[in-house]
């Protein structure tokens, strides 16, 4: 199911060949399966606090082969950079130069994540909280050194091969290493449902959220709902939602109800042809969930369409349907959804936000302005749902191998496909797995979130 | 209140439970039968294609498994075993003769869901849906589909009965001579193929050519005729318009809409059309491919099932199946008109119901030609025809025209001919359902239906 290009420099010839002209060498990614380990071999926990610790041992439980010093020539699954006492950017050196050491142990398709503190919180000034129990306060060493996390993870990433990837959870005050969230995080990124996801951080908020029962359906006993469900990217997220357990309400128009049908079947769930734009699209919504499944736990806000022009040539058409369908129907509903009693129970949103969105693509004005839009929904709605215990988050994905993209001509689709730090395109499960997490309750920590499912395209933020 | 002199106490009648003859020893329970309620749930079909047009490679078969999938994903029955699916068409290939069954085998039921095919001409749809509720009431079965499928483009075209009878004859012979002697029989008119026709075996006069007989007894005039189709269009132009088929109606190859829909008809349009059918009259041809339907191909589901077994699958109630009734004329002998039957069947039904037509809040009467609506229509205002045909003191009545297929109907939906019934029954069910209640009672639907062969089949739903 990789391209050919993967196929070709993955064996034989085409490797060594590759190899010496210092081609691309794309590695067939780690994907989830059901039963599939965590990780692919012994996780390196690198860092001395007690944060560190408490983490080493919750990993232990979790019946992971745990390492606190590197045993050399060893492969390793994974290195847990944990970062959470850098108080000054000297505290960088002896943990990282330490974990540097194991890095060309990494087995393929191996995973570094950091876990540090928020260097917002360290650079918001506030008098009244600089005190003991909150030292970042107003602490510009401290935030320096938290803010060189980020730069450090973006250019390991980038340093990394066959596969492997660096991605970094922040820990807003209030959060630790054994939170919830924190470790619904880390089980994300060290698990083949981020294979796509890489030089990427999610803050932790706070200590809310729940580790499932069972690590193979965290969602189960969900109803979820999905727009935009009938293809691509859609019917991916109503697969992943249905085998992690959810119960999967398919919404697309009319018009692609053949389609819908077909996933709905696949899923096990129930078709809803509606159009999104619709004035009462949420309360259908709603009701639909309600009256025939019993309840509604997420609402996935997926379909979108895209009616490309360079803005000189833009009509008022192309421009209105695309913030119809991609921002306006998303604050619509979510308007019903927020007053809905139905809505109170852990709700879960998450959108589909765009790379375009965040570092623009020419011919989409309005379709970045409309992915744009997403992203400061999502930001502004996290403290309103946060009132019924909720959360809301995005997921931007980069270059994605759809059917949509596959139209696009050949040397341009080429380039694009390359142009991250895993040499290859996503696939629409990888987005899928993203939003599956964030829809969970491990992910109840995390809000207001826009996370890059992208391969870290080399261009843009 | 006695019509034709064929007065029958219905289910509704409790004298008939107390009087239910049994064989033998006899059960507790078949001495007094509960009849439990047949609600219908909600409906699927694909949009209807005119013939030659988007569906001209789609079997049956095909057809009516897209139909039941689009149910299934509507409503989470995935895997689920219906006690019975009930569907038919009317124009089927000997090798269909398990065409429902199979269509259940290729859906996303459970396979252990048993079905049967049943054919009554166009009344095949509505038939399902009556023979399924009876089930249902009866507690043989908690849930059921009923549905219907046709396709004019992919008609079975039979070998002549000249070649029929050489290859089978063929097939007997043993020895080389005598297959020579049989092969020898054949002639090159035994070659032609035998395509099927809407023709009357027994008057060879096609439907069309049987109404243009009926629509200039009753004096059905072109403009009357050319209004209803327009009518039939705007309505379901503007169903659409306003959503409502959302839930009634799965595209199919990359149809979304009836093709035989024309949103942007009009009466001047429509009276420019020369009349196909009733030429040999004369002037009085009124009848134009305008106010007729064409030939079309679709499939159309009904979800049914005992309240309980609504209710256990949180499933909506849209409507009950109230009642049911077959009826035929002599046509043959010209007593009748060809699709006159429902002229007949209505009345009856009504009687049993103790019903008159200015209870009902929507009225569903097929359009297999504009004038078949109307000739049925004057047939009731008729005051000759009330006390002469249907035994009663005058006319039997007449109908709110507003009341009359509110959404449109066959003329611009075209007519699969076993699909309509199904058609018909799921839109008329969301219909009622909005409706819910009028001056305190459940709103009320009638469904008249007419069929090949001088028949007709007609119901009573009502809103849940």
């Amino acid at each position: 199911m990789t391209d050919k290009y993967t196929q070709l420099v993955s064996h034989g010839l085409g490797r060594d060949i590759a190899k010496k002209l210092g081609l691309p060498q794309p590695m067939a990614l780690r994907r989830h399966t059901p039963g599939q380990p965590l990780v692919t071999g012994p996780v390196l926990v690198q860092g001395a606090g007690s944060g560190a610790d408490a983490l080493a041992s919750t990993l232990l439980s979790w019946n992971l082969d745990v390492r606190r010093h590197a045993v050399p020539k060893e492969k390793l699954g994974a290195i847990i950079l944990v970062l959470d006492e850098l108080s000054r950017p000297e505290d960088l050196e002896k943990p990282v130069l330490t974990a540097a050491t194991s890095l060309r142990d990494l087995a393929a398709n191996a995973r570094v994540v950091t876990i540090s503190r928020s260097a917002a919180d360290a650079a918001n000034a506030d008098a009244a909280n600089a005190d003991a129990a909150n030292p970042g306060a107003a602490d510009p060493a401290a935030a320096a050194a938290r803010q060189g996390v980020d730069g450090l993870v973006r250019s390991l990433a980038k340093e990394l091969r066959a596969g492997a990837t660096a991605n970094g959870i922040l820990l807003a005050d209030g959060a630790g290493t054994t939170s919830p969230s924190t470790l619904g995080a880390l089980w994300f990124f060290l698990s083949g449902r981020s294979a796509f996801v890489d030089g990427q951080f999610l803050t932790v908020r706070s200590a809310e959220g729940q580790l499932p029962a069972d690590a193979e359906k965290p969602l189960a006993g969900k109803v979820a709902v999905v727009t935009g469900a009938a293809r691509g990217i859609g019917a991916a997220i109503a697969r992943t939602l249905h085998r992690d357990g959810a119960t999967v309400v398919a919404v697309d128009i009319p018009a692609a109800g053949d389609h819908l049908a077909a996933v709905a079947n696949e899923v096990h769930g129930t078709a809803l042809q509606l159009d999104i734009t619709r004035e009462d699209a949420g309360q259908r919504i709603i009701d639909h969930a309600v009256e025939r499944h019993g309840r509604l736990d997420i609402v996935i806000h997926n379909a979108g369409i895209t009616r490309d022009k360079l803005l000189a040539n833009m009509d008022q058409g192309r421009w209105n349907s695309v913030i119809a369908v991609n921002i306006a129907a998303q604050l619509r509903i979510n308007e019903a959804l927020l007053a809905s009693e139905h809505f109170r129970n852990s709700p879960r949103i998450v959108s589909v936000a765009s790379t375009s969105g965040i570092a623009g693509n020419r011919g989409q004005t309005n379709y970045g302005a409309s992915k744009g839009g997403v992203m400061g929904m999502v930001r502004a709605t996290a403290p309103l749902i946060g009132t019924h215990g909720g959360s809301i988050n995005a997921v931007a994905p980069g270059f994605i191998e759809t059917e949509m993209t596959a139209k696009i001509p050949f040397a341009t689709r080429e380039i694009a496909r390359r142009l991250n730090s895993l040499q290859q395109g996503g696939r629409p499960g990888d987005v899928a797995e993203a939003i599956a997490f964030l829809a969970s309750d491990a992910a109840g920590g995390i809000s207001g979130e826009v996370l890059r499912v992208c391969g870290q395209n080399l261009v843009g933020a | 209140m006695s019509v034709n002199g064929q007065s029958a106490p219905g289910p509704q009648d409790p004298a008939r439970a107390a009087t239910t003859p049994a064989a033998g020893p006899v059960p507790d329970r078949a001495a007094t039968p509960q009849l439990r309620k047949a609600v219908i749930v909600g409906g699927n079909r694909i949009p209807f294609a005119r013939t030659g047009g988007a569906y001209t490679k789609s079997s049956n078969q095909d057809m009516l498994t897209a139909a039941l999938d689009g149910l299934i994903a509507r409503y989470g029955l995935q895997d689920e075993r219906i006690g019975e699916v009930a569907a038919g068409a009317v124009l089927k290939h000997s090798r269909d003769f398990n065409l429902t069954r199979e269509a259940v085998l290729g859906s996303a039921l459970s396979a252990e869901t048993p079905a049967y095919d049943l054919q009554q001409a166009c009344a095949t749809g509505l038939e399902t849906v009556l023979g399924l509720a009876n089930k249902i009431k009866l507690g043989q079965i908690d849930s059921a589909i009923a549905g219907g499928v046709d396709s004019a483009s992919d008609a079975p075209i039979a070998v002549s009965e000249g070649l029929r009878e050489v290859l089978l004859d063929l097939n007997r012979a043993k020895t080389l001579p005598q297959r020579l002697q049989v092969l020898s029989r054949l002639r090159p008119k035994d070659l032609a193929p035998d395509a099927p026709s809407t023709g009357e075996p027994r008057t060879g006069l096609s439907m069309g050519e049987h109404q243009a007989l009926t629509t200039a007894q009753w004096k059905i005039t072109r403009e009357a005729q050319d209004e209803l189709a327009f009518n039939s269009h705007r309505n379901l132009a503007a169903a659409y318009d306003a959503g409502f088929f959302d839930d009634l109606l799965t595209p199919y190859r990359g149809l979304a809409r009836d093709s035989n829909l024309r949103a942007d008809t009009s009466l001047e349009k429509l009276a420019a059309l020369k009349p196909v059918f009733g030429k040999s009259l004369g002037s009085a041809a009124t009848m134009t491919a305008g106010n007729s339907t064409p030939l079309t191909d679709g499939a159309s589901t009904v979800l049914l099932g005992s309240e309980e077994w609504a209710d256990a699958h949180d499933l909506p109630k849209l409507a009950t199946v109230v009642d049911g009734e077959a009826a035929a004329v002599d046509f043959v002998h010209g007593k009748d008109g060809l699709l006159m039957a429902p002229a007949f069947a209505v009345p009856r039904l009504l009687a049993r119901n103790g019903l008159t037509l200015s209870d009902f809040d929507f009225f569903e009467i097929h359009e297999a030609f504009a004038g078949t609506v109307l000739s049925t229509l004057a047939a009731w205002e008729d005051e000759e025809f009330g006390r002469t045909r249907l035994g009663l003191d005058g006319a039997f009545g007449s109908i709110d025209r507003s009341k009359l297929n509110v959404n449109g109907s066959s003329l611009a939906a075209g007519h699969p001919f076993a699909a309509t019934g199904g058609r018909i029954v799921a839109s008329l069910a969301k219909m009622l359902h909005a409706k819910g209640n009028v001056d305190g009672r459940p709103a009320r639907g009638l469904i008249s239906i007419c069929a090949a062969g001088g028949q007709g089949v007609v119901a009573i739903l009502e809103a849940h």
